[in-house]
Order: structure tokens, then sequence, then C-alpha cells
């Protein structure tokens, strides 16, 4: 409770900075389709570079939904469909012409559980810088050790590296599946809901890496967990569902904003767990 | 008043009766029921196990007399002579069955991936419902479809013909049993690569395929099992041949100078034989000793595919123990 306390002190003083910031990814009225049903209506929101967003709402409200419209992950569901703007550094990424190939490896992924290829430590790290040409050893060998390093994972694994990495337990697969996001160097890391099927020891672990990578990554994070919301993120944004089950965002702004001082009732009542 | 209080208080009243039940005669006749049913079904069992059982005793025991170092190394010999083996049907059955491995396995495997990845798309019910069909076609219609195909146009007989025929049978197999491993491996991991912007084949064949790969394998080692065993696509396809041996044929290339490729196509072109064709041919035989070379192979050809479907199994079982 203490050390939480302590964490939550440490965040104005980021936010100080804040508004001045870079907005990295912008969506403009965003409406997701799978087929006739239209999951999330015109959604409009900006993604601060090198701070966490964290996406918050009740069950089914589009959070996933949105998340994976942000590296085009639609493009695999055959009846999905995206409508409105997303731009990267301004560039629209639904644009003709753009490669998803690209638009991937710039924005990386996390899923809700941890998802390893049933292969090596070192080969599910090697595994995505293989894809864009790297196959010299030293230069794997450093990348791996790098992105280790950046989760926080070399020390428990640096003797174990062509050990399976289904060896590994729960939260140390999440934070491989972390290091593997960024091995292709990224810009933005995605996180839907990454600390799920974790307990709270490596739900911690994970934390802790966030604020780290938030140094060098611009991170959005789904999160059903209103203290981890608090704890990590820079800015939430709040999602509803409408009446016709589309899902809105009714409410964006500074985390501080949103726990202590939030426009809408609604949101209120559900950071403050009244709601449903 | 009076009517609804009688009506609830026959609700109330427990439809099973309750507590034990001690009643002795129920007891007993639970049990006899009991006892009659399962002598029922071991007796089924049993019935169903019989000729199992008898054709694998039966052959053990007239075939394993005939088998001898001879009977696995040698060209047949001359009836009059007495003697020889079958080292020409054992090469034509490997080298059948290695062409059709060629053919089937990448093949069943791609066509298994299609299925698996658009099964509603046009050409992915199509490609399933013909496997589904090629499954079911008496396998002498595929032999006359290969005599058609290869053996007319090429104007010979040939291990081709006959490694295409088996390949035919070998493919249904294949496509199932690869399609249902893929569909097992979670969608999490295709996922996983595909968001590090890896392509769709790449996350197929880097990812998904070793993830299915045991299951893939087991479907393969079937199919195998089930090719060496036809005899009827062969019958138009291969002719026979008691002369055929990949040693000499490579001999006698080697020293009229041709080119690897060239005795390869010799190899694949010539007419060839098969154990079960051969086992075919010398169980009509009224030579007393090609009929009991033909238990002998009948034998070696049962163990071959016994030996390859407890493998399987064995590997399926560990497989699945170390699943859970
Ligand atoms: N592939 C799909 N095809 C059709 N409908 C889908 C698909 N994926 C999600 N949906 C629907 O879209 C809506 C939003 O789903 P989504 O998974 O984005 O919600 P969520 O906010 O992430 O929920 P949760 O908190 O439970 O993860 C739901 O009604 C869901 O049923
Ligand atoms: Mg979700």
């Amino acid at each position: 409770m203490m050390q939480m306390q302590a964490k939550l002190d440490t965040i104005p003083a980021a936010l100080s900075v804040a508004p001045a910031s870079i907005v990295k990814m912008q969506a403009e009225k965003l409406s997701v389709y799978y087929g006739a049903f239209r999951a999330i209506a015109e959604v409009t929101l900006p993604i601060h570079d090198r701070h966490i967003t964290a996406i918050i709402g009740p069950s089914g409200c589009g959070k996933s939904t949105l998340l994976r419209a942000f590296n085009r992950m639609h493009d695999l569901i055959p009846n999905a469909r995206v409508e409105g703007k997303l731009t990267l550094d301004g560039e629209p990424l639904y644009g003709p012409g753009i490669d998803v190939v690209d638009v991937r490896r710039r924005i990386g992924m996390v899923f809700q559980r941890p998802n390893p290829f049933p292969k090596s430590i070192y080969d599910n790290l090697a595994y995505g810088p293989r894809l864009y040409g790297v196959n010299k050893k030293a230069t794997l060998d450093d990348l791996v050790e790098k992105s280790l390093r950046g989760a926080a994972l070399w020390d428990e694994v640096r003797d174990k590296l062509h050990q399976s990495a289904l060896a590994l337990s729960g939260g140390q697969q999440q934070r491989l599946c972390i290091a593997r996001a960024l091995t292709v160097e990224p810009e933005v890391v995605l996180m839907d809901e990454p600390c799920s099927a974790l307990d709270p020891v490596a739900t911690i672990k994970i934390e802790d890496l966030m604020r780290e990578l938030r140094n060098n990554y611009t991170i959005v994070i789904v999160t059903h967990n209103m203290q981890q919301a608090a704890r990590v993120s820079d800015y939430t944004a709040m999602m509803m569902m409408r009446p016709d089950r589309a899902g809105e965002m009714i409410e964006f702004d500074l985390t501080r904003t949103i726990f202590t001082n939030p426009q809408d009732k609604r949101t209120e009542d559900y950071v403050t767990g009244r709601f449903g | 008043m009076s009517a609804v209080g009688q009506s609830a208080s026959r609700a109330a009243q427990p439809i099973l009766p309750r507590g034990l039940i001690k009643t002795k005669n129920r007891h007993h006749t639970r049990r006899i029921t009991n006892l009659a049913m399962l002598g029922m079904t071991a007796a089924f069992t049993l019935f169903a196990a019989i000729p199992l059982i008898w054709v694998t005793v039966y052959t053990v025991m007239t075939g394993a007399k005939y088998i001898n170092v001879e009977f696995f190394t040698e060209l047949p010999a001359s009836v009059l002579q007495g003697g020889g083996g079958v080292s020409n049907a054992i090469a034509g059955t490997i080298i059948i069955t290695l062409i059709a491995m060629t053919i089937s396995i990448p093949l069943g495997i791609l066509a298994a991936y299609y299925v698996a990845e658009k099964p509603n798309t046009r050409l992915g019910l199509v490609v399933r419902f013909a496997t589904d069909v090629l499954a079911g076609v008496p396998s002498i219609i595929i032999g006359l479809f290969a005599y058609g195909i290869l053996v007319k146009p090429l104007g010979t007989f040939s291990a081709l013909a006959g490694g295409v025929a088996i390949s035919i049978i070998m493919l249904p197999t294949i496509v199932r049993s690869t399609e249902e491993m893929l569909k097992l491996v979670p969608r999490a991991l295709r996922e996983g690569s595909l968001a590090l912007g890896a392509p769709d084949w790449r996350t197929s064949l880097v990812v998904l395929l070793p993830a299915a790969l045991a299951g893939v394998v087991t479907g393969i080692m079937l199919a195998i099992a089930r090719g060496v065993g036809e005899t009827a696509p062969l019958l138009f396809t291969i002719l026979g041949n008691d002369h055929y041996s990949v040693r000499q044929i490579v001999q006698s290339g080697v020293e009229s100078g041709m080119t690897p490729i060239q005795i390869l196509r010799e190899l694949v072109l010539s007419p060839t034989d098969a154990l079960t064709l051969t086992m075919y041919r010398y169980s009509q035989d009224p030579f007393p000793e090609r009929v009991q070379q033909a238990w002998a192979i009948a034998l070696v050809v049962m163990v071959f595919v016994l030996g390859v479907n407890i493998l399987t199994r064995a590997l399926t079982a560990r497989r699945l123990a170390g699943r859970s």
C-alpha cells in the first residue's frame, strides 16, 4: 500500500510535462464493424508519445477491438471493416499503399495470454529480426540480449536461452512476449490485458517494466484493473457501450483527472466500482 | 383455499423415495442385469477381435516358416530351381512408397493448410469435398486412372505410375490428419507471429507447422501403412518385374556412363514389383513353394503395417500425456 502510494506520487511529476508532449498516434472518428455489427463508433483519441495510455471500460465495450485497429489486426478477420482515420506520426495507417507489415513492425502487440512460440527462448526472440533479414549470429545475439534486458528477463534466462520457452512460468512467458515485441524495435507497444492471466507478483513486475519502457516507447494498455490503470498510466480513455451495443469513448483525460475528478458520471461510477 | 393447500402439500412430496433403498429384490435385479450386459458386451468385443487375432496368428504360423535371409536379399529364382527371395518386390515397394510420399506429403500438407485456413471459401469447400470423395473411391479405379494418365501415354508400366496411384490413396489421410492438427494450434500463436509483421506463409511454415508437426507425422505414417498394403492400384501400373534391382540399375547405369538423373529416370520409369502384388501373384501359383512365399510376404507386410500402427499409437499417447 505504501509502495503504491509512493508510485502514485511519482505520476504528477511525469505529467507536468505531459500537455506539451507529442501526439504519436491519433484516431479520428474511428469505427470498426464486424459484418453489419458496429463494434466501436467514431472513437477520437490521441495517443501521446512516450506515455502510457490506458483504455478502460466494461466488458464487451470494444476495448480490444479499438486496440486491434491500431496495428491493423482486423485485416485478418474476413468480415471486419474499419472506417475513419488513424495516423502514426501524422501518416494515415489505413491509407492506400501502406504496407501492413510495416505497420505491425512499428506498432507491436502483447496479448492477454502469453503466446510464446513452441520453440527455444532464443528462437522466439530471433523470429522477428529474421523476418526482416537479420541473420548474422552476432547481431541476433545482441538483439536477443538487448530485448531480454529490456524486458527485465535476462538474468532469469541467460543460462537457458536454448531451452523451450514453454518451460518458463506464466509471468516469465509474458515478459518474453514483451521482449519478443521489442526485438523488431517498434515505436508503439499495444498491450491487451497483459496481466490478466498472471499472479500479483508477476503483475507488479510487468507494471514496473511498463514504466521502464515508457522512456523509449509509446504504450497503450487495455485493462480491467482500475488500480493498474491508476498505477501505470498517464492518460486514460473510458469506453462504454451505447444502447445499440456499439462502443464509444465517453471520456479521455489525464489519468489523475479521470480518477479524481471525472467529468462524466458514468466514468465516476465505473472507476469507483459502482458500475453494474 | 384447502384445494390450494392440498396441491401444495402434494407438490412438497418428494417424487423419488427418500433414504437408502433397502429392498433386497431391486438390488438383486440390478446386479443381474448389470452382469448380463457386461457379459454380452465382452462377448461381442471378443467376437469382433476374433478375425484380427485369427488372421494374425494364422499368418504368423504359416508365414514364419518360410522366412529366411535369402528371402529378403535374393531375386526370385525359377520355380524349378527353388529357393530365391523377393528383393525385387521389397525394392519396388520402397521406391513406389518414396515416389508416393514425394507427391502426397507436400500436396497433402498444402491442401490441408488451405482447407484449415479458408474453410468457407469456394476452393476450400471444393478441396474438402474432393478429399472426402477420394477417400471413398475404390482403389482399383485409382489404378485405372494412373494407367490412363501415365502408363498409356508413356507406353510403359512403371514405378512412377504405381507411385502416383499410391499417392492418391495416401492423400486423403494426410489431408485430414494435417487439417485436424492445424485446427488445434491456438489462434494466439498465429496472431503472435502476424503481430510481428510476419506474412501468412511464414507464420504457417515457421510457427503453425512445427506446432502441429507431431500430428502431421502421425498422419503421414498411417498413410504410408495404408499405401504399402494396397494391391489393386498396382495391378495396372507396375506390371511386376522379377529382375527389379536398384543395385543392378545403378551399377549398369554407372558403367554405361549415365548421369545420376538418367539413372533416377531408369529407376522410376522401369516396370517394377511390389510386395502385395507379388503376394497376389504367388498365391495363385500352382507351385506350393510360391504359395509358401506368398505367406511369408503376407507376414512381412502385416508386421510392417501393424508396427507402424503401434508406433503411431505410442507416439500419440505420449503426446497426449505430455499435453495434459
Ligand atoms: N471477431 C469478431 N467477430 C464478430 N464480433 C466480434 C468479434 N470480436 C469482437 N466482437 C464483438 O465486438 C464487441 C466488442 O468486443 P471486444 O472484444 O472489443 O470487447 P472488450 O471491450 O475487449 O471486452 P473484454 O473486456 O471482455 O475483453 C463485442 O460485442 C464482441 O462480441
Ligand atoms: Mg478484450
